[in-house]
């Protein structure tokens, strides 16, 4: 469901490369482009490894400045933050701009108390004195659902549970009501049960407020409840693009395919084997020499290759509001006709 | 609170019967008994026999030992033969001198090492970084004995400028109130005294420092290395926090958990007598005595002089520890 608001988050062409003294660099994001608009939720999906926070991270402008080459443009608001000055990031970051990170407990600082960890941004955000920084940082406790917020204010990360502990980190990302939320595996760490309380409060928080959410995940039911569109990654680009109905519908990209292909399902017959995808993402080839999932994929042909096909394979579009990388995508009968491989007929 | 500190002052007791155990199978193992170490090689067993009268040696072992514990719990450990006065005596004369010491060295070792330790940690693979890491290298492997007497040599003796001997000036007649000559200065209001005291602490302070400050520098860099990669240092990043903020809340104060471990045991370490810097520096405190205490068979002096430091080593673990709670609330024992 793209918005008809002007984007908050606008993403073109950007790649990361972490070069090393004496090694040959290494592209980590490659190209990846897309935006994200307010009150809209979009998935960054993919296998650990394909890029998908390395994104997040440079979007934050949260690399580390040494050893990292980031190019392509980062909008917010029409500002590109890409080598933006640092005072200008931390100004925006927390403000803005808030991130939810997987892990909770390494997330949090295990010698302050929540309070002050939650107290932090608004002071250093917003014109408040530490009573009224108290006094919201207890709102703030309560909307995310932690019980008993200002004793809990007092306490320390070890005494919270794990959904408490990121329910206190989304309180500190959304404490100064940050347009943008990028979100990395916030469910990850924990229990299915809370897994689901999490999701559930992140929707609200978008619904309520209008914030624009980036969802990172490998987790396609995450997607399936939360993300409008979606974005599927592998070894660093981009290789489908589709909204949320259409992906699980009509998956293109073979690996979009697969990913689907091998989640459990409860209306599938019993005994039915799962079908996962072959190898690992280890066994991607660089982009340049073909596509990146050939080693692995079913609907592989030679002209995957760049050494057969003379070019390396583009996102191309492929039906409205889908995008894809792909030369030998599935096929399905309700496919659009015309949605050729290359999508060139359109 | 309370009761962990009760329960680790009951550990105190086994600790020292031990010690104490050790400390009277050691004197009566000596050849010839102490009796014979006391008189030298050359007494002849009349003299010998008397000695052992005299102080009880000829009952048995058990009755020797009770005798000696009973004795040692009201803090009697029998006459120095050096001084002739109570080991106990001579102990709170000497100790505080110890004290000072190693305040002073801990003082140099924390203010120079941490910052240096932070400073090679933030220019990771710099010039100062290489340095520092050199530097505590040496630091570690340097004799202590040998970097005093170069200090005392170089800046006592050649350049003149710092006294390289004693705790005080002969020629200043301070008052003694606490035998903490620094703290004497000051509560008696004799600024010359203190600050003569202070300058005499000053080389002995920096060569007993000097390993305490290699081992704290070296920590210090590994931490702050290890909590700037911390998911929560980003978290930190992530929240816009001013670079200041991010600092000293979160990376500084989860980096000096480690260092302040180090910081008690290393203090445990200097105050249970700092033997070669107090001998060159022919300094009064508890580890020059116990150097005279062996040179000169003052059996007395050691065994008491053992016994206390001990409970000092013990004491300062445990506030190590109770101090180690507050900085880290995981560790808060309730």
């Amino acid at each position: 469901m793209s918005s008809l608001q002007a984007p908050v988050l606008e993403v073109e062409d950007l790649a990361v490369r972490f070069t090393r003294r004496g090694e040959q660099s290494t592209r980590a994001v490659d190209g990846v482009s897309f935006s994200v608009a307010p009150g809209e939720t979009i998935g960054l999906v993919g296998e650990s490894g394909c890029g998908k926070s390395v994104t997040s991270l440079a979007i934050m402008g949260l690399l580390p400045r040494r050893g990292v080459e980031v190019t392509g443009s980062v909008r917010f608001d029409g500002n590109d933050l890409v080598g933006a000055p640092d005072h200008v990031l931390r100004g925006l970051r927390g403000a803005d701009m808030g991130m939810v990170f997987q892990d909770p407990l390494s997330s949090l600082n295990p010698t302050v108390p929540i309070g002050t960890q939650v107290t932090e941004v608004l002071l250093e955000h917003r014109e408040m004195s530490k009573a009224e920084a108290r006094d919201e940082a207890v709102r703030l406790l309560d909307r995310v659902g932690i019980p008993d917020p200002s004793r809990r204010l007092k306490e320390y990360p070890h005494q919270l549970s794990g959904g408490m502990r990121q329910r206190a980190l989304i309180a500190m990302a959304l404490a100064c009501a940050p347009r943008l939320l990028i979100a990395d595996e916030p469910t990850t760490a924990l229990d299915v049960t809370i897994q689901a309380q999490i999701l559930e409060l992140l929707r609200e928080l978008v619904v309520d407020s209008g914030t624009a959410l980036v969802m990172i995940t490998h987790d396609l039911g995450v997607v399936a409840g939360l993300c409008d569109r979606v974005h599927v990654m592998y070894a660093g680009k981009i290789i489908e693009t589709a909204d949320r109905r259409d992906l699980f519908a009509r998956p293109r990209q073979p690996y979009t395919g697969g990913l689907l292909s091998s989640v459990p399902r409860l209306d599938s017959a019993r005994g039915a084997p799962l079908t996962p995808i072959r190898g690992s993402a280890r066994d991607a080839i660089p982009w340049s020499e073909g596509c990146a999932f050939a080693p692995r994929c079913d609907n592989a042909q030679d002209d995957c290759l760049t050494e057969v096909s003379g070019s390396t394979v583009p996102l191309v579009p492929d039906g409205p509001g889908r995008e894809l990388r792909c030369r030998h995508p599935l096929e399905h009968p309700s496919a659009p006709s015309g949605a050729t491989a290359s999508g060139a007929a359109r | 609170m309370l009761r962990f500190i009760v329960r680790r002052l009951l550990q105190l007791i086994p600790i020292l019967l031990g010690l104490s155990v050790l400390l009277f199978a050691w004197l009566r193992a000596l050849p010839g008994g102490p009796a014979q170490a006391a008189l030298g090689e050359r007494a002849t067993p009349e003299a010998i026999a008397q000695y052992n009268e005299l102080f009880g040696l000829d009952e048995p072992l058990y009755v020797q030992y009770f005798r000696f514990l009973g004795r040692a719990v009201q803090l009697d450990f029998g006459s120095s033969t050096q001084y002739g006065r109570p080991v106990s005596e001579v102990f709170l004369e000497r100790f505080p001198g110890t004290i000072e010491l190693t305040l002073f060295a801990m003082l140099f070792a924390i203010g120079v090492g941490i910052p240096l330790g932070y400073l090679a940690a933030r220019r990771y693979g710099s010039f100062l970084d290489s340095a520092s890491v050199v530097g505590s290298l040496i630091g570690v492997a340097i004799p202590v004995f040998f970097l005093a007497y170069l200090l005392r040599l170089l800046f006592a003796v050649e350049l003149g400028w710092l006294p390289g001997s004693g705790r005080q000036d002969v020629r200043i007649d301070a008052t003694r109130i606490t035998n903490f000559y620094v703290l004497d200065g000051l509560l008696t209001r004799e600024w010359d005294a203190a600050w003569d005291a202070v300058l005499h602490l000053v080389l002995p302070a920096i060569a007993l420092g000097t390993i305490p400050l290699a081992i704290i520098v070296r920590i210090t860099r590994a931490s702050v290395l290890d909590v700037v990669n911390e998911d929560y240092v980003r978290t930190a990043n992530a929240k816009g926090l001013a670079m200041a903020t991010v600092r000293r809340r979160h990376i500084i104060r989860n980096a000096l958990l480690p260092v302040s471990t180090t910081i008690g045991l290393q203090t445990g370490l200097l105050l249970s007598g700092a033997v070669l810097t107090e001998t060159v520096f022919a300094f009064g405190g508890v580890g020059s005595t116990l150097y005279d205490a062996i040179r000169f068979r003052d059996f007395a002096v050691l065994q008491g002089f053992i016994l206390m430091l001990a409970v000092v080593y013990v004491l300062v673990n445990l506030l190590v520890d109770i101090s180690y709670g507050l900085l880290d609330p995981r560790v808060r024992v309730r």
